[in-house]
């Protein structure tokens, strides 16, 4: 059986490159893009400690489909609004969206 | 005798309910407020008259007076008491006022016009100027109609308080309320200038007479340790106190204290030489006039020295004390001098409001020569004939202005006697009840009670050998009948002098009532007090008046029974009609004021006595003016400007330059640039450099973030090992 140590690497890996995408990235698709990322390895760390530490109970995976719904709403939202941005503005990237800053 | 007790603590009650409703609820509504005032005194009425008919049915009420009292202040280690207490003193006074209060109240309905329109032009303050109605002009109510009632009541108040008082604390508090409410009432009439003087001359006179009761009263307190008279008037108290000294030498402490008191009197009994403010309170209402002058305060003041009577004869032992002398002396003048006045006076009220002085001085004359029931009986009759005589005056003025608004001459002076003339045929009630109190203040033999009284007051005088002040008084008694029947005369026999007299009228029935009550005591009143030996009918009735009163005073005080002489009695007989006679055949013919006969005949003196001996000129210039002076230019120049504005002034100055020191030295540099601007420029300091950090750039903070998740979580894998 695989041990549980190899979902996480997998999991802190897919993380670190998501984050790495959000810091590192200046086009917020793929901001956005790194957000996603960071919530599947979020994930995938849900449903492997629910598999190995607590197989009787559901929460695991009730936690997971909660953070999917979450996940789904917010692609939407942020991808209407770099849609809007993009038309006002035509540009994607985030060093140039500063209208509210000072 | 529970229940009398009582009634004697109800009886000042109702009054001064009837002011606080008619003040608080009713003084919109006419017809409720003299309704309350009327009922209230009606219910002290009923309940003096049944106290009054309790002490005639009690067996040995003289020594067991009637009233009980309460602690009402605990002084020291004694209790302070206050109470009532009726002993026939103050029954009989109690009779008197109870019947003179209410008449007056009644009288009052109709006096103000009530069931009359309002007037077209009557304003607040003023007496009412008549109503159009019908195409002529007819009398209208009363502007403060409702206020008058109320006033009155509590005048009533005051007057049953100081009456059913056993102690000299609560009697002076019913003093004083009276003299509120004659300030109040003479000045009724506010919008008149010459009411408005009246009524603060009236106030500041007798105030000075109540100063020096009040020392009185404290002065008394300090040396018998009580105000009750029943405690003071102990045979152990006034040997005490007559043996005491006090600061004056020659004086006992009984002395001093009952001249002090005296003065009181001489205040609120307008005495020599404190009498000037009655004759000015004329102006106000008449019904006013009748309840100062006859029923309540002039009264009250004769009643408390009459009460001290034990305390004035302390240490004489039959002798004229020192204080009796006084009372003699003062009391002499004043029925001489205010009788004279009253001859060249030709205003109807001033006339008997001299004349009330004149009598009020008998009575203390009386009192002065030890006359205590003589000064007793005089005080009563007096206040039922006097009462009369201002009600049948104010009936006479009233039936005048009828005149005057029919003619519509307001330039005629309704109460100027000079003006009327004729008046017996259109008043008939009106003048026989005033003919009724005329010759019983002219002391008319046998059938007027002002005889009877006046009578013994002479007679007391002869027979312990008062000569001066027998002759005084006779006099002073002559000159009574002769300015009474000139002022009869005048109003109402022969012919009308002006038009408006021909046009006056009888006065409403809520007015001839109370004349006809109190013409029947001013005549009946006589009766009870008849001495036994007197020629002829003495003895038929019995001297019931002399019993019951002389029986009142303490046992220790003893009185010599008189004997029947009869030069007192041809004396008084001879000044009574005497003055009667001439009185009527020198006025009979009286045509104007400028033709007076007396006038003639008098020349200067007239002059002298027409101006009241100049006694408010000289009050004026002696004491009024300088005192105005005295207040402008030291107490308001120097005084109030120079000293204690100056001082204010200095300290307000002191108080600027401290405050600007502190605000230099203090407030600028350390509050407010240092504590103030200081941190407020530090913020600004630290702000600006801080802010530099908030750059805006998301992805920064983030690497900010994740840096700093990375140190957290390597210091707590360090301290995990």
């Amino acid at each position: 059986m695989i041990p549980l140590s190899n979902y996480l690497i997998v999991a802190a890996g897919l993380f670190s490159i998501g984050l790495y995408a959000v810091l590192a990235r200046k086009n917020a698709i793929m901001i956005l893009m790194g957000i996603e990322l960071m919530l599947n390895a979020v994930n995938i760390n849900l449903v492997a400690f629910w598999r190995y530490l607590t197989p009787e109970n559901v929460s695991g995976q009730v936690f997971a489909a909660m953070v999917f719904v979450v996940a789904a709403a917010e692609v939407a939202v942020g991808i209407a609004l770099i849609m809007t941005v993009y038309r006002r503005r035509d540009t994607v990237s985030a060093d140039e969206i500063n209208l509210m800053k000072w | 005798m529970e229940l009398t007790n009582l009634i004697i603590w109800l009886i000042p009650l109702p009054p001064l309910l009837a002011f606080f409703f008619i003040v608080l609820f009713t003084n919109k509504n006419n017809k409720l407020s003299h309704s309350i005032a009327v009922g209230g005194a009606g219910l002290s009425f009923l309940g003096a008259m049944y106290v009054f008919y309790q002490a005639l049915t009690t067996n040995h009420f003289a020594e067991h007076p009637f009233g009980n009292a309460i602690t009402w202040l605990n002084l020291g280690d004694k209790p302070f008491e206050i109470g009532v207490m009726i002993d026939p003193l103050s029954a009989i006074v109690l009779f008197f006022v109870a019947i003179t209060v209410l008449m007056i109240f009644i009288y009052s309905i109709g006096y103000h016009n009530y069931g009359q329109p309002k007037g077209d032009h009557d304003k607040k303050g003023f007496p009412p100027h008549g109503a159009a109605q019908d195409g002529h002009t007819v009398l209208s109510i009363e502007p403060m109609y409702a206020r008058f009632f109320a006033f009155i009541g509590l005048f009533a108040f005051g007057m049953f308080t100081l009456v059913v008082s056993d102690n000299l604390l609560t009697l002076f508090v019913g003093w004083e309320i009276m003299g509120l409410c004659s300030y109040l009432l003479i000045g009724f009439w506010f919008g008149k200038d010459s009411a408005k003087n009246a009524a603060k001359k009236a106030f500041m006179t007798t105030r000075v007479g109540d100063v020096f009761m009040l020392l009185g009263i404290s002065y008394l307190f300090t040396e018998a340790g009580t105000l009750s008279f029943k405690a003071i008037f102990t045979e152990e108290m006034i040997s005490h106190l007559a043996h005491a000294d006090s600061y004056i030498p020659g004086l006992s402490v009984a002395g001093l204290a009952g001249i002090l008191l005296f003065i009181g009197t001489v205040g609120k009994s307008a005495q020599f030489p404190l009498h000037v403010w009655l004759p000015d309170a004329m102006e106000g209402p008449t019904p006013v006039s009748a309840m100062i002058h006859a029923a309540t305060m002039v009264s009250a003041g004769v009643y408390m020295v009459i009460r001290m009577f034990p305390l004035l004869q302390a240490g004489g032992h039959g002798e004229l004390t020192t204080a009796m002398t006084v009372l003699a002396v003062i009391g002499s003048i004043t029925a001489l001098f205010a009788a004279t006045i009253a001859v060249a006076q030709n205003d109807v009220k001033r006339v008997l409001a001299y004349s009330t002085i004149s009598q009020l001085g008998f009575m203390v004359a009386a009192l002065g020569i030890g006359a205590y029931v003589a000064a007793v009986f005089h005080l009563v009759t007096h206040a039922f004939f006097k009462a009369l005589l201002f009600l049948g005056s104010g009936s006479v003025i009233h039936g005048m202005e009828h005149g005057v608004l029919h003619t519509g001459n307001h330039k005629v002076d309704p109460q100027d006697m000079y003006n009327m003339g004729g008046l017996s045929k259109k008043m008939p009630k009106t003048f026989w009840t005033f003919l009724i109190g005329g010759f019983a203040l002219s002391g008319f033999p046998l059938i007027t009670a002002g005889f009877w009284s006046k009578d013994e007051i002479l007679a007391d005088a002869f027979a312990n050998g008062h000569m001066g002040v027998f002759w005084t008084l006779a006099i002073a008694a002559f000159l009574t009948a002769f300015y009474t029947m000139r002022q009869i005369t005048l109003t109402f026999l022969g012919k009308a002098r002006t038009k408006e007299a021909e046009h006056a009228h009888e006065t409403p029935a809520t007015m001839t009532t109370p004349l006809i009550v109190l013409a029947i005591f001013a005549i009946g009143f006589g009766w009870v007090g008849v001495p036994e030996h007197f020629p002829g009918i003495g003895g038929i009735l019995p001297n019931w008046f002399h019993d019951f009163i002389a029986h009142g005073l303490p046992s220790f005080i003893h009185f010599e029974t008189i004997h029947f002489s009869w030069t007192p009695l041809i004396t008084s007989l001879v000044v009574a009609l005497g003055g009667l006679l001439t009185g009527w055949l020198v006025y009979r013919n009286a045509t104007t004021a400028e033709n007076d006969p007396i006038k003639k005949l008098l020349g200067p003196v007239h002059t002298l006595l027409k101006n009241k001996y100049y006694f408010d000129e000289l009050y004026d210039k002696v004491l009024v003016k300088p005192l105005a002076v005295f207040s402008e230019k030291v107490v308001y120049e120097f005084m109030d400007r120079k000293v204690i504005d100056g001082f204010l002034h200095k300290v307000a100055e002191l108080t600027f330059s401290l405050g600007t020191i502190f605000r230099e030295k203090f407030d600028l540099p350390v509050i407010n640039e240092f504590f103030g601007d200081g941190t407020a420029a530090m913020t600004q300091w630290f702000g600006e450099k801080i802010r530099k950090i908030q750059s805006g750039n998301i992805q920064q903070y983030m690497i900010i973030a994740v840096l700093g998740a990375f140190v957290a979580l390597f210091a707590f894998w360090m301290t995990l090992n």
